[in-house]
């Protein structure tokens, strides 16, 4: 078997997954929202494992993983940041507090912390504009969140993680 | 039957037939350029993604692509009104507006379907700016190069690649104006499994997919006194390269082309038809050693490079069947600068070998470390038929104009059964021919298998040689060896010998071939040129080739020997699957 540069319990668990599909055509696109789960991301090994798993092109599992948005190559930190980037949040200022999340963390939207902390990601208009400009910390929300808040938030994760 | 009207001319058509196949029935051009039926090879590439040919429907209130709407029950058409004329033209503009437009220095220059298209289309501005995508251009193969700026998305390589070849390099990745159609992970061709068998670059309707080029090379070695360049020519350019001067597809113009090499200032024309004898006494020896217990049967041929390099990928547990015997142009090249250096008292280190081949992939076999010696490569050059005959113009010779002339001797000889190597069928037919004679002690009477001829993807045939039935099977383009492959891995089909060619219908459709713009009727003038070519050669058996016979006396020795085994055969490697 073909050697894969990811954590091998993690792609036994994933191969159970795919074992158990009882049709494995048209199966890509759980198989590969089950690895994201598993690993956070989708590194180009896992993409290979499952590509040959399944028995489909690597180059195909691939274009599926870029074309949608949801699914991710890099990293994920423990902690996800999103910051709402809607028209409501956006005029309250929202681009100034990714600003500071990414000064804060050292760097860009969509990567990981160096010390695996922390993730950085955008979306658009989670619904609560009246909090705008909103963020949100693994599900939880902040609202009507300034610049000068950020490091505090921040911190309250750090802090948690000992 | 279903009734329609397109531009007023009634017709009655078959249920299922497109708007585009019907305005063909009734004469009426609309102009297409993602679209590609390639009918004979089950490749149609229908992904309307360039809706260039939008056509008006009564009833409809969008424009609808002819290539894939099919007609309905008293469907009314309109291919030419304002409306249709202007969306058109507008598509041409867009696709415009994120190309290049570079034609004057493009490498399609006079062969792009997208320059072709703006010219018919009478596109004179392009009235869209804005930003144009930019990726980074591949060459790592050495053989193949990719452009994506260039790319209209048409997706005909994804189709021929995924669905003919089955090898799966391309796909669309990332979405919106970033989508490229590139390899998994955006890896450097060289690091995928993609065998360069250049089908992608045969139906290309740009330059995303071309040929690394090689004729500046080329020139700079001819142009080196210090140099000895050779050149020799593979069985399949000689019934095609007239097409790139206006002669008709398979017209045979082997004495011209030999004139233009030697005018162009290679010091020797040879034929790789010759190694071509060479390989089928080496192979036909093989194949009788395995029968007689010695190895393993089938025996698969292996003078296809992209076919080589697809079972290292895809059936690595297979490696033991293919014959070890090197591609003939490899055994050309190391016949070259051993036996000729040797024989002409030539100095190897200055010897130049350029093959001149109808192939993309025999581009990255040259480069296999298989094929070097120290600083030697068996092959320096390969230039595809496209290339040679831009040399040729480059050069201003009048090609047509040429005298023909005969090959140099001792490596331009051969016989009839060289000449159709350039076929699917044909190896394994010159094969049988030798291997025939040499079970029986008998002469063959009638050289022809007719059974293994054609362009059929697959085919079989059973030959009585002694008290034994040899179960040939021949198979060409790769997803139908795939499919081959498969059930012998299962044992579910059994064969004694196996021909497989990458390109469907063989080298004569080779990737570096002439472009065939989607008319397959010129790739089968190729082939049956190539079998009229052999019914009119005096000797039509490897093993009779005197200049093949006068080597193995004077250098090789036995057939098969150890010195025959250190310079014309090979060994293979595993690859990985990605």
């Amino acid at each position: 078997m073909p050697k894969y540069e990811v954590d091998e319990a993690k792609l036994r668990q994933l191969e159970e997954y795919i074992d158990s599909l009882s049709n494995k055509e048209g199966a890509l696109i759980p198989v590969l929202y089950k690895a994201q789960e598993i690993f956070g991301y989708l590194p180009k090994d896992v993409q290979l494992f499952i590509a040959r798993k399944l028995g489909i092109f690597a180059a195909k599992v691939y274009g599926v993983t870029t074309f949608y948005s949801y699914f991710t190559m890099q990293p994920r930190g423990k902690h996800v940041i999103n910051i709402c980037m809607g028209t409501a949040c956006f005029v309250k200022g929202a681009d100034k507090i990714l600003e500071e999340i990414k000064k804060e963390l050292d760097i860009k939207e969509g990567n990981m912390s160096k010390d695996g902390m922390f993730s950085v990601d955008t979306l658009r208009c989670v619904g609560a504009c009246g909090l705008a400009p909103v963020v949100m910390v693994d599900g939880k929300v902040y609202g009507r969140v300034k610049v000068e808040d950020v490091k505090g938030i921040l911190d309250e994760y750090r802090k948690r993680e000992g | 039957m279903i009734n329609i009207t397109i531009n007023d001319i009634k017709l009655q058509v078959p249920y299922g037939t497109t708007i585009l196949d019907a305005a063909k029935m009734a004469n009426i051009h609309i102009p297409t350029l993602c679209h590609l039926n390639l009918h004979d090879i089950n490749m149609v590439n229908r992904t309307a993604s360039c809706r260039v040919c939008l056509v008006e429907v009564e009833g409809r209130r969008n424009l609808a692509p002819a290539c894939a709407t099919e007609c309905f029950e008293g469907m009314v058409v309109k291919t030419n009104t304002e409306r249709a004329i202007r969306a058109r033209r507008t598509m041409v503009e867009l696709l415009l507006s994120d190309h290049p437009t570079d034609c004057l220095v493009c490498e399609k220059n006079g062969n792009c379907d997208l320059q072709r298209l703006a010219a018919e289309l009478g596109i004179r501005k392009i009235r869209y700016e804005g930003e144009k995508s930019t990726y980074t251009k591949d060459s790592s193969s050495g053989a193949l190069y990719r452009n994506p700026d260039k790319c209209i998305m048409c997706r005909r390589c994804e189709t021929m690649c995924n669905e003919v070849q089955t090898c799966g390099i391309y796909s669309a990745v990332d979405r919106g104006f970033e989508t490229v159609v590139a390899p998994a992970f955006n890896l450097p061709m060289i690091d995928t499994q993609c065998t360069f068998c250049g089908q992608c670059v045969s139906v290309c309707p740009t330059a995303a997919l071309t040929e690394v080029s090689y004729v500046d090379k080329v020139w700079e070695a001819l142009f080196d006194s210090e140099k000895y360049v050779i050149a020799q020519t593979a069985p399949a350019i000689r019934v095609a390269l007239g097409e790139e001067f206006g002669l008709n597809p398979g017209d045979n113009v082997t004495g011209k082309m030999v004139a233009a090499l030697r005018r162009l200032g290679f010091k020797k024309v040879f034929d790789t038809n010759f190694a071509a004898d060479v390989t089928i006494v080496e192979e036909a020896k093989e194949f009788i050693d395995r029968l007689n217990g010695k190895g393993r049967l089938p025996i698969l041929t292996s003078c296809c490079p992209s076919w080589v390099k697809f079972i290292e990928h895809q059936f690595p547990e297979l490696l033991d069947i293919p014959s070890t015997c090197k591609s003939p142009h490899m055994m050309f090249g190391a016949i070259a600068k051993t036996y000729f250096a040797e024989k002409f008292n030539i100095d190897p280190e200055k010897i130049v070998v350029v093959s001149i081949m109808p192939c993309i992939a025999k581009k990255y076999e040259i480069q296999r470390k298989e094929f070097k010696h120290g600083n030697l490569q068996d092959v320096d050059y390969v230039i595809t038929t496209r290339e040679f005959a831009r040399m040729i113009r480059e050069a201003g010779l009048d090609f047509t104009k040429l005298p023909d002339e005969d090959f140099d001797n001792p490596l331009g000889e051969s016989t009839g059964a060289a000449v159709i190597f350039g076929a699917t069928g044909g190896v394994i037919e010159a094969a049988l021919r030798t291997a025939y004679e040499w079970i029986t002690g008998e002469s063959l009477g009638n050289v022809e298998f007719n059974e293994v001829r054609g362009l059929k993807g697959f085919k079989e045939a059973t030959v009585k040689i002694k008290d034994m039935d040899i179960k040939i099977g021949v198979a060409n383009g790769l997803g139908n060896a795939r499919k081959l492959l498969e059930d012998i891995r299962d044992g579910k089909r059994f064969y004694h010998a196996i021909e497989i060619m990458a390109c469907p219908g063989g080298c004569i459709n080779g990737g570096g071939q002439p472009y065939h713009h989607g008319n397959l009727d010129i790739v089968k003038a190729r082939l049956e040129a190539l079998y009229k070519l052999d019914k009119s050669k005096p000797l039509r058996k490897s093993h009779e080739n005197p200049a093949v016979i006068q080597m193995y006396k004077e250098y090789i020795g036995e057939i098969g020997g150890e010195k025959a085994h250190k310079l014309l055969h090979t060994h293979y490697t595993k690859r990985e699957k990605i």
